[in-house]
Formats: C-alpha cells, sequence, structure tokens
C-alpha cells in the first residue's frame, strides 16, 4: 500500500478565524489564518480543539477543504447536537479562535504526479476532502482524468454547487454526476435514489482503467458503494474509502 | 496561555471515563474506520497463524477456535478519530489461550488482517488477559464491517489496534510498523496519554 506523506511531530496551533462563507443551510466554509502551517495535500484533514472560558475542551477531525498548499479551510456541516460542529457553523465569528493541528493522514490522498484516472465518489459532506482534489487538480494544471459522482439528498443539500457547475464546463478532462438520494431537481431525468451498479457503470471508470477510487461518506454509503466497485471488478487496493458517523 | 474560543460552551463538563479528547458515542452501533473495502472471510476457509521469529507456525480454523475457551469481555472503545463508546460486550478467545504452547523470545508483534491491513503491538500487551480473537459482539456473530468473522481486540490501546478480519500474527524480535503507524499515527496508541500521532 502506498506510503506518503512523511509528517513531523504535529503540535496545537493558535488558528484565527479569518473569513466565512455559507455553502448550504447546515454547512459553512471557514477559513483560518494559522501561524507557521506547513501546508497540506489533498484529502488530509486537521483535529480542531476548542476551549470554554472554564477550561472545558473538546476536538474533532476536520477535511481541509481548499487546494494542497493552500490556507485551512474547512468546511463543516452541522451534526445534530454536535458541540463543535454547532459551534463552527452557528457561533464562531471571524476574529475568535480556536487550536488546530495537522495536517494528518497520510493514505487517503491524491498526488497530482499519479497519472492514473480517479474516480471520486462523496456522500453528502463526504465531498469535502475529494473537493481539495479537485481544487489540487486544477492548480497542478492536471489533465488526469477525474470523474466526480456526488451522492446527496438534494439540491439544496450540495455543497459547492455553482464551482462544481463551472469546473464541469472549464476544468478539462473532468465529469460531475449526481445521484440525488430524496429529492431530484425538475429536468433531472434519473429518479432519486442510492447510487446503483449502472450508476457506477455509466458515470464511473470500467475497472480495465485500473482508476484509484476515492469513496467518502457516511459510513453505510461507503460500505455500500466500495461493495459496488469491488462486485464491479475493481482491484480492493484501488479502492481508498474515509467514513465518518 | 489557553486560546479561548469565545462563545464556547460544550458538554460543559469531562467525564472522566474519557480519555483526553475523546467524545461518547451513544446508540447499539459505533463508528467504522477502515481505509478500504470490507473483505468478506468465509469461516469455512478461515484460518488464524501463529508465527514465531524461527519460522514456527501454529494454525487454528474456525472449529478450533470455537473449540477454546471464550470469554466474555465488557471493554471500553477509544477510536483514534476522537469517539469512544462505553462498556461494550464481546466474545472471543484470550491470546493467552493461543499463546500458552507458543515458544518464544520476541518482544513484537505483527498483526494481519485479510485484506492486507497490518498493525503492531509489543507482544506483552497481548498477553494477561489484556486482549482476544474476538467473534461476537452486543450478542450476534461479529458483522464484516466491524472486522466479522474474527478480529483482534486490545480495548486498552486505540481501536485501530484492534484488528479488523484478523488472520494472523508474526512474533518478531524487532519492531516493525504496521499500515497506519507507517503514516504518521502513533507506534503505541495509549488512548490514556493521548498518542495519536508520530511524537506525541
Amino acid at each position: 500500500m502506498a506510503r506518503a506523506a512523511v509528517l513531523g511531530r504535529l503540535t496545537w496551533r493558535p488558528a484565527e478565524l479569518v473569513s466565512v462563507r455559507a455553502e448550504t443551510s447546515a454547512a459553512r466554509t471557514l477559513t483560518f489564518d494559522v501561524p507557521d502551517w506547513p501546508g497540506h495535500v489533498a484529502g488530509q484533514h486537521v483535529d480542531v480543539r476548542l476551549t470554554a472560558a472554564d477550561g472545558y475542551t473538546a476536538q474533532r477531525s476536520y477535511s481541509l477543504a481548499s487546494a494542497a498548499g493552500g490556507p485551512v479551510e474547512l468546511t463543516v456541516q452541522r451534526v445534530d447536537g454536535g458541540e463543535v460542529s454547532g459551534y463552527l457553523v452557528d457561533e464562531m465569528a471571524p476574529g475568535d479562535r480556536c487550536e488546530v493541528r495537522g495536517p494528518v493522514g497520510g493514505y487517503f490522498t491524491w498526488d497530482p504526479e499519479d497519472p492514473s484516472p480517479v474516480l471520486l465518489v462523496a456522500g453528502g459532506s463526504g465531498l469535502v476532502p475529494l473537493m481539495s482534489m479537485l481544487r489540487t487538480r486544477a492548480e497542478a494544471g492536471s489533465r488526469v482524468p477525474f470523474r466526480l459522482i456526488y451522492s446527496v439528498r438534494s439540491p439544496a443539500d450540495a455543497l459547492y454547487t455553482s464551482e462544481l457547475r463551472r469546473r464541469a464546463r472549464e476544468d478539462r478532462g473532468l465529469d460531475v454526476e449526481y445521484a440525488y438520494t430524496r429529492v431530484a431537481p425538475t429536468g433531472v431525468r434519473r429518479p432519486a435514489g442510492r447510487i446503483d451498479a449502472a450508476l457506477l457503470g455509466a458515470a464511473g471508470w470500467p475497472a480495465d482503467f485500473a482508476p484509484t477510487c476515492y469513496v467518502c461518506g457516511p459510513t453505510g454509503f461507503v460500505e455500500s458503494v466500495a461493495d459496488l466497485l469491488v462486485g464491479a471488478g475493481h482491484a480492493a487496493d484501488r479502492v481508498r474509502t474515509e467514513r465518518f458517523g | 496561555m489557553d486560546i479561548i474560543s469565545r462563545g464556547f460552551r460544550g458538554r460543559g463538563s469531562a467525564d472522566p471515563h474519557l480519555p483526553p479528547g475523546q467524545y461518547l458515542v451513544h446508540g447499539d452501533d459505533f463508528p467504522v474506520l477502515s481505509a478500504g473495502p470490507t473483505p468478506r472471510v468465509d469461516t469455512a476457509t478461515w484460518q488464524f497463524t501463529i508465527t514465531t521469529e524461527t519460522g514456527e507456525r501454529h494454525a487454528w480454523d474456525w472449529a478450533q477456535l470455537q473449540d477454546l475457551p471464550s470469554d466474555n469481555p465488557r471493554v471500553d472503545l477509544h477510536c483514534v478519530t476522537k469517539w469512544s463508546k462505553l462498556g461494550t460486550e464481546w466474545e472471543g478467545v484470550s491470546l493467552d489461550a493461543f499463546l500458552e504452547n507458543v515458544e518464544t523470545a520476541a518482544d513484537y508483534a505483527l498483526v494481519h488482517s485479510y485484506g492486507g491491513y497490518t498493525t503492531n503491538v509489543p507482544l506483552e500487551d497481548l498477553l494477561d488477559g489484556q486482549a482476544w480473537i474476538a467473534y461476537g459482539y452486543d450478542g450476534e456473530p461479529l458483522t464484516p464491517e466491524h472486522g466479522g468473522p474474527a478480529r483482534l481486540l486490545v480495548p486498552h490501546l486505540y481501536l485501530w489496534k484492534s484488528a479488523k478480519w484478523v488472520r494472523g500474527i508474526t512474533l518478531l524480535l524487532e519492531d516493525e510498523p504496521g499500515f497506519w503507524e507507517s503514516v504518521g499515527y502513533h507506534n503505541y496508541g495509549d488512548p490514556w496519554r493521548e498518542q495519536r500521532y508520530w511524537g506525541d
């Protein structure tokens, strides 16, 4: 298996929120200024630590959304009862501070030097680390063939809608396909439903092309898609997964 | 000086059963961390082996595993991704039962899984009732996504050390990092010392 990103000691660094951007009613992107941030590669995450005035602390992991080498930019979706996501999505304001450490993760990563075609399959907010890969590809001027299949409940829940529309038009060699699980927009022929073998066959790559497949989303989603990919003949070691919840 | 996040209150108090930086998950199930697809392993061909530093090989098939005396450990789980689940109930065979007739001078173990995953654990952490080959969870057979038909359970370390789909252990005189340990995760992984990453 791949060995990537040699990491040194990961220390907690102070981070100041610089700007926020609403993505959906439940998610927003937060950009932090982190002095001496060492930089990241596409697909990595950071740990975020919040400290209350009484000393109580809580930490969680979040994927980096920005292109490799870019700022610490996290897209966070509110989780029901989530003490950290609730703060990051609803409360934190520019000028407020927290701590981050990272980048973390040397396996669920994409290297622009790798010429293999890439299939990205995202479920819900599992799009975030895959978006970092798309952005890294564009910034590197890469022409590596990329296909993204994005499973999301409804158009209103979809992240980065206008950017993905623009990239699908302008980033050469990138195809984007949506699979709406609850509500499909008018004009979309495919009825609402989960990703199935037919969709993976039509919008993904044949197993013969030996693409690297990145699958990120909730556990049930990742289990289902990874099984379908293996069932379609993709080698298990070409299917990299990241699961949450 | 602490960096205070203005307006953050959180749940307000730390649970003494939780190692630093962890939070509690509730419900019947618990999250899954895997780097790839879930292997489907047939118990008809399943085998668990222990190979010593001299190459001596000990093997057990599924029926032999079932014949070994089993325990029902009730343990707390701590995942490096920050969730913990307390009081989980397992069924499995203590590693002591496998190792009692194995002659070795090794100090280290490299655990191998169906699907290619590896993780390293000091041998002494697998002895004295600290580790099991587990095949039951919460009164049911262990499901594939949680490592079934059988996984290592070594609950005093972060859960990535409890290799899913376990197929064997190689005993070594020199330590050898496994999969996550080679890509930035801590070599030992004690949750109470918050040994998540290299250098922690």
